[in-house]
């Protein structure tokens, strides 16, 4: 709550940070033809880059308490419901923006290099910067609507994103699924919205917030197929449907790995380091009413924990490069949600934030590679290229510590912390099986990171003759983002855990103040605290066991991958069905295809033919009405003509006859 | 004080027969095919801008007709001349005026036989259409309501496609049924109000529940048949595949909405008992609508087919928003019909310029039109993504509305919590995005492979110039509806009003009233 002490921010500055990437945008899109790609470039990248150092200036001044509140125009209003369009910056608002801007600018300058000479040159330019200005919208609204237009237009440029190459007929299709599938999540979105503003008549945060406890103790429930769910619980589950669509969490995971059909910079920018986050991000900014309701809360530790598991051993055996990141991605953000449930929401942005760095890094590093051996993105085809390119073999490198959790990385800081969270969190099984599930994780994210390393950049050289040649070092343009980020990868634990305690227990005393809330019962940093005091037991599985479980993970890939060696095939052998079974990804494709696809397709056939077709027309229509007058009235035989004038006519005849009998009665 | 009330001027009268006029002058003394366009495309530019005072002098703050006119007809009958516009009506005829102009444009080239005729039908439609829209007096509505009739028969008959015979003997049969059924509902309305047509005195007239149930069931059928809704709506993608395409265009940005503005204009105000009696079944068919037809739209071959379908799914969004008798629900039912008259009637145009390339709707004749029409990609992908009703789209606008107006709606009648409907009908988040998507993949996306596509040009400046008005009106109704809003407002609460009230209470004590005349007769 601001009070009047507060310091407030520029209004014109916050503006300009989404209106800047939307000029951009739209100067490169509408025009880009005319002002050719250079200057498409050098504006979009130039507006982005604005946009980041006024976030950061932002950031600076929130660091120091300041704070945003307005509305700025209705958008809708209609009887009691009013939407208005506004801003609301706080320190969880802040640190997405930062995160967002900057890598964003990384991925525009590194895009400069990555695609050039595409025809779609220009069009690249402005879909990503529309897609900047998207993201911000989405995390710096004040309301439910504001949240769905930005989620809705990030899905929008995800999907112009994914489908970029359009003459590819996979990306096309990996395009169409990612929209229809976060689609799925959107319904249960929407129909959140729908519940929001009938329960609290109004779509504002702040004010459905301060309703939140009101409805929670008038007992409010909802009956849903004969189950009495409490409404706030509804409300929560429904808007989570949504959440679980943009990140990709089981079961609505299936199109982020296909997505990977874009190219390479978007993935770093939406696939993994800033969409892709989104739900995170909205079940954090919507703490104040998930911490009501116990279900919802179980419920999404339920499902973070089983994609981070199941993600993470689909990453196992993934051969395209891009694609053992992607499942990475499903499986961090498991890692997420995890940390949200168990209400550790500082310590879910807190990994989100040094997740998009290392993340972006490892998927630009990834470009980099690609872009080296010719668009070739199968690992199996690779190796020993840490000598042609040395910058993206210690860039990457950097990235994989960093996820794989090895200290001091980024990743090592804010991963541990959830799994710490996630044991001192007392849930009964459900916290329990969470734990498990990451502890497992974290052995396997070690794993899969370095077999992906281990067989790009050493192990033998399988790369074809014909790429020998083409094998170089990437231009700078490439590199420098490359190294941004790398500081970003290393430092950014480093940062938020020493620097902006964004991790306090007392999260009101933390980077993050007032913008997350906690009740005291859920309050797992502090219970973690209050074990970590306990000193009458022993806690060294709690504070290294992730650590050792990451190095001894990282120690088995040394093992199968740093040199050529006949293991890999020989475990694969020994359990031919669990191999072929992660390889087909749990088999979740064809599961869809046959429970929802065709039968959805034989439905509406089956409408369209049978009920369209057979019954209205030919029954309705031909048996009933025509029929009848054919068979029954021989006389009227003529009426078969098809002349539409003798029906007109004897309408006419009708109606005259109608009213004068009408008129005589009278 | 507003401009109409200074200078009493005719507007409404002018609009309507201004087109007419234009026609009459094309018939009389128009030879050249060329000179025959400019002046069509004259009149409907001339009509249009006589139609802006509407939107200018409209005053907000009133319920109450305005613009309104008065002259005895046929006195016998107690028929009457009668206009006049109200929020509901008024965005109707400014759709109709605009969406001419660019249906004659649309035909500049592709209509190359009769042209004389095609521009005078397309015109004399405009005088029945803006008719309707602005008739006050029940017979006056019903006869521009049967005269548009004849020229949307003769464009499907004439310029259409290959099996348009069978297509307009169905257009016609089905709405032939109706137009009986609502002749005799007002003719009994006519009887039973006190021997007149005014549609005001039938709004106030306290009809008894057996009236109001029959006269109901007779509206319904005649106003289902035009919204369509389902079973009787397969009328209308034979008639969209084998209409030239403004006639389509036509046909789902304007036609469409009568069946919808005649339960908004007759069904609710003058029937509000039955209105609330026949809920269930409205809600119910709305929701097969929403569902049923998306499903079937997804498995159409045929752009145009598909399309047609489509559009009876968000229909299906307007007759669920009219029968929850909330103000969000209604508002957002008139936003959907004129963000509908946008985004329909584009998607048509898009259609009708890949015909006039390639003469085929197939969608599988295409395939790759991105490589060769870049510009029309990003048009037809724009309509695309208004058809899903994505935010900052005039589409999203009107079905949030609807499904909040549903969510919170309480309709006794419902055997279901409205909650369950609102949700049912949320589905079409997803089924939209299905068939919409689906098809633009198919035609736009993807390699070229075949040579025919490869041949085709992409929008000249014309074609390019007829959807930048419906590209700013749906952007403009997506991020800022509230102008709209406002028109809609006051009219709206006083049709929530009405269509909450009962009017059997009156009736009842009418029936009193005359109850002890009729007493005294027998002693």
């Amino acid at each position: 709550m601001t009070d009047a002490t507060t310091l407030t921010l520029s209004t014109t500055q916050l503006l300009a940070i989404p209106m800047l990437p939307l000029v951009g945008a739209l100067i490169a899109g509408l025009f880009g033809w005319l002002i050719g790609d250079k200057l498409s470039h050098w504006i979009t990248s130039g507006c982005v880059i604005l946009a980041a150092l006024l976030s950061i200036d932002i950031f600076i001044q929130v660091l120091d308490g300041a704070e945003f509140y307005g509305n700025y125009w209705t958008w809708i209003s209609s009887g009691d419901l009013v939407v208005n369009i506004g801003m609301m910056i706080d320190p969880l608002t802040t640190i997405m923006m930062v995160t967002v801007t900057i890598v964003s600018a990384c991925v525009h300058i590194y895009t400069i290099g990555y695609m050039h000479g595409d025809p779609g040159y220009a069009r690249f330019f402005s879909y990503i910067s529309a897609f900047t200005f998207s993201m911000l919208v989405l995390v710096m609204g004040n309301s439910f609507f504001t949240l769905f237009f930005g989620w809705e237009a990030v899905g929008l440029f995800s999907y112009l994103l994914i489908g970029f190459w359009f003459k590819k007929d996979t990306a096309n299709v990996a395009a169409m699924k990612a929209f229809i599938v976060n689609r799925v999540g959107d319904f249960g979105f929407a129909v959140g919205i729908l519940a929001v503003w009938y329960y609290f008549g109004t779509v504002d945060y702040r004010e459905v917030f301060a309703l939140v406890p009101g409805l929670v103790s008038s007992m409010s429930t909802m009956s849903l197929l004969g189950w009495e769910v409490d409404t706030i619980t509804f409300i929560c589950l429904a808007l989570f449907v949504g959440a679980m669509g943009k990140s990709g969490q089981v079961p609505l995971h299936v199109w982020l790995p296909d997505s990977m059909e874009g190219p390479t910079p978007i993935s770093a920018l939406i696939h993994a380091a800033t969409m892709v986050t989104a739900g995170v991000f909205m079940v954090a900014r919507l703490s104040p009413m998930f911490e009501f309701s116990e279900v919802a809360l179980a419920v999404v530790i339920i499902v973070g924990a089983i994609t981070a598991f199941m993600c993470a051993t689909i990453g196992l055996v993934q051969t395209d490069i891009k694609r053992v990141i992607a499942y990475s991605t499903c499986s961090q953000l498991g890692y997420m949600f995890v940390a949200c449930g168990v209400s550790a929401y500082s310590a879910a942005i807190f990994h989100l934030m040094t997740h998009a760095y290392f993340k972006a890094l490892l998927f630009l590093a990834a470009g980099s590679v690609i872009h080296a051996v010719m668009n070739n993105q199968d690992i199996r085809k690779m190796g020993q290229l840490r000598k042609y390119m040395p910058i993206t073999y210690i860039t990457m490198l950097l990235a994989g510590l960093a996820l794989a959790g090895i200290p001091p990385f980024g990743g090592f800081y804010s991963k541990d912390l959830i799994i710490e969270a996630a044991y001192a969190r007392d849930m009964g099984w459900v916290s329990d099986i969470a734990y498990y599930a990451l502890m497992s994780g974290v052995v396997m994210t070690a794993f899969y990171t370095f077999r992906m390393f281990l067989l790009t950049f050493h192990n033998s050289d399988r790369v074809p003759a014909e790429t020998k040649a083409h094998l170089h070092e990437s231009p700078k343009v490439i590199t420098i983002p490359l190294m941004i980020l790398a500081i970003g990868a290393v430092g950014a634990g480093m940062w938020g855990y020493y620097v902006l305690d964004v991790t306090n227990a007392e999260i009101i005393h933390g980077y993050f103040r007032d913008s997350l809330f906690v009740l005291d019962a859920h309050n797992s940093l502090m219970a973690l605290e209050l074990l970590e005091q306990d000193h009458t037991q022993s806690h060294f599985w709690l504070e290294y066991g992730a650590l050792i479980l990451a190095l001894s993970g990282i120690t088995l890939a040394f093992l199968m991958y740093f040199k050529e060696s006949k293991m890999p095939a020989k475990i694969a052998g020994m359990f031919p069905g669990l191999y072929k079974f992660l390889l087909n990804k749990w088999y979740w494709d064809e599961f869809y295809d046959a429970t929802i696809v065709k039968p959805t397709r034989a439905l509406g056939n089956f409408f369209w033919q049978k009920g369209d077709l057979g019954m209205i027309d030919k029954g309705m229509i031909h048996g009933g009405i025509v029929d009848t007058v054919k068979n029954g009235a021989s006389l009227l035989r003529n009426i078969q003509s098809g002349m539409v004038y003798h029906y007109a006519y004897a309408m006419v005849i009708g109606v005259f006859g109608l009213l004068t009998y009408l008129i005589l009665n009278a | 004080m507003d401009l109409h009330n200074v200078l009493d001027f005719p507007i409404l009268s002018l609009a309507i027969f201004l087109p007419t006029f234009g026609a009459l002058v094309i018939w009389l003394f128009i030879k050249d095919e060329h000179a025959i366009r400019w002046a069509a495309l004259a009149t409907s530019v001339a009509t249009f801008l006589v139609t802006l005072p509407l939107i200018f002098n409209f005053d907000t703050s009133t319920s109450h007709m305005q613009f309104e006119e008065f002259h005895e007809w046929i006195p016998a009958f107690n028929i009457n001349y009668q206009l006049g516009v109200d929020g509901i009506s008024m965005p109707f005829i400014l759709l109709t005026s605009l969406l001419i102009i660019i249906c004659i444009v649309s035909a500049w080239k592709c209509i190359q036989t009769r042209i004389k005729e095609y521009m005078i039908s397309f015109l004399i439609l405009e005088t029945t259409l803006i008719g309707v829209f602005s008739a006050m007096d029940a017979m006056l509505f019903y006869f521009f309501w049967e005269a548009l009739l004849i020229p949307m028969y003769l464009m499907i008959g004439i310029w259409g496609g290959k099996n348009r015979v069978y297509a307009t003997l169905k257009f016609f049969l089905y709405t032939l049924v109706g137009s009986v059924l609502m002749l005799i509902a007002l003719l009994a309305m006519y009887f039973e109000a006190g021997e007149t047509f005014s549609m005001l005195a039938f709004m106030d007239y306290p009809f008894n529940f057996q009236w109001q149930f029959w006269i109901f069931l007779a509206f319904f059928i005649a106003f289902a048949v035009k919204v369509p809704m389902w079973p009787v709506h397969t009328w209308l993608p034979d008639a969209h595949t084998e209409a030239p395409t403004a006639g389509s265009v036509i046909l789902a940005g304007v036609l469409l909405k009568m069946g919808a503005y005649g339960y908004l204009r007759f069904s609710l105000p003058m029937l509000p008992d039955a209105s609330q009696y026949f809920a269930p079944m409205m809600i119910g068919l709305s929701l097969v609508a929403i569902v049923y037809i998306s499903l079937v739209a997804m498995m159409q071959r045929d752009m145009k087919r598909l399309i047609a379908y489509s559009s009876i799914a968000h229909m299906g969004f307007v007759t669920l928003g009219t029968f929850v008798f909330t103000v969000q629900g209604l508002e957002g039912a008139v936003i959907n019909m004129i963000s509908h008259g946008f985004v329909a009637a584009a998607l048509f145009l898009c259609v009708g310029v890949m015909y006039d390339r390639l003469h085929t709707r197939e969608i599988s004749d295409y395939g790759g039109v991105v490589n060769v029409m870049p510009v029309f990609a990003a048009i037809m992908l724009f309509f695309s993504m208004a058809n899903v009703a994505l935010p900052g789209t005039s589409a999203f606008i009107g079905e949030i509305m609807v499904l909040l107006g549903t969510f919170a709606a309480d309709v006794d009648t419902l055997p279901v919590s409205a909650k369950w409907i609102a949700i049912a009908a949320t589905i079409s988040v997803v089924l939209s995005a299905c068939y919409t998507l689906w098809m633009y993949k198919r035609v736009v996306m993807g390699d070229l492979v075949k040579d025919t596509v490869r041949s085709m040009g992409d929008v000249s400046k014309r074609e390019f110039m007829m959807f930048v008005p419906l590209i700013l009106l749906t952007l403009w109704v997506g991020f800022y509806p509230v102008p709209v809003l406002d028109v809609l407002h006051a009219t709206i609460e006083n049709l929530v009003e009405q269509s909450t009230t009962s009017k059997l209470d009156a009736a009842a004590a009418l029936l009193l009233e005359h109850a002890p005349a009729v007493h005294a007769g027998t002693h």
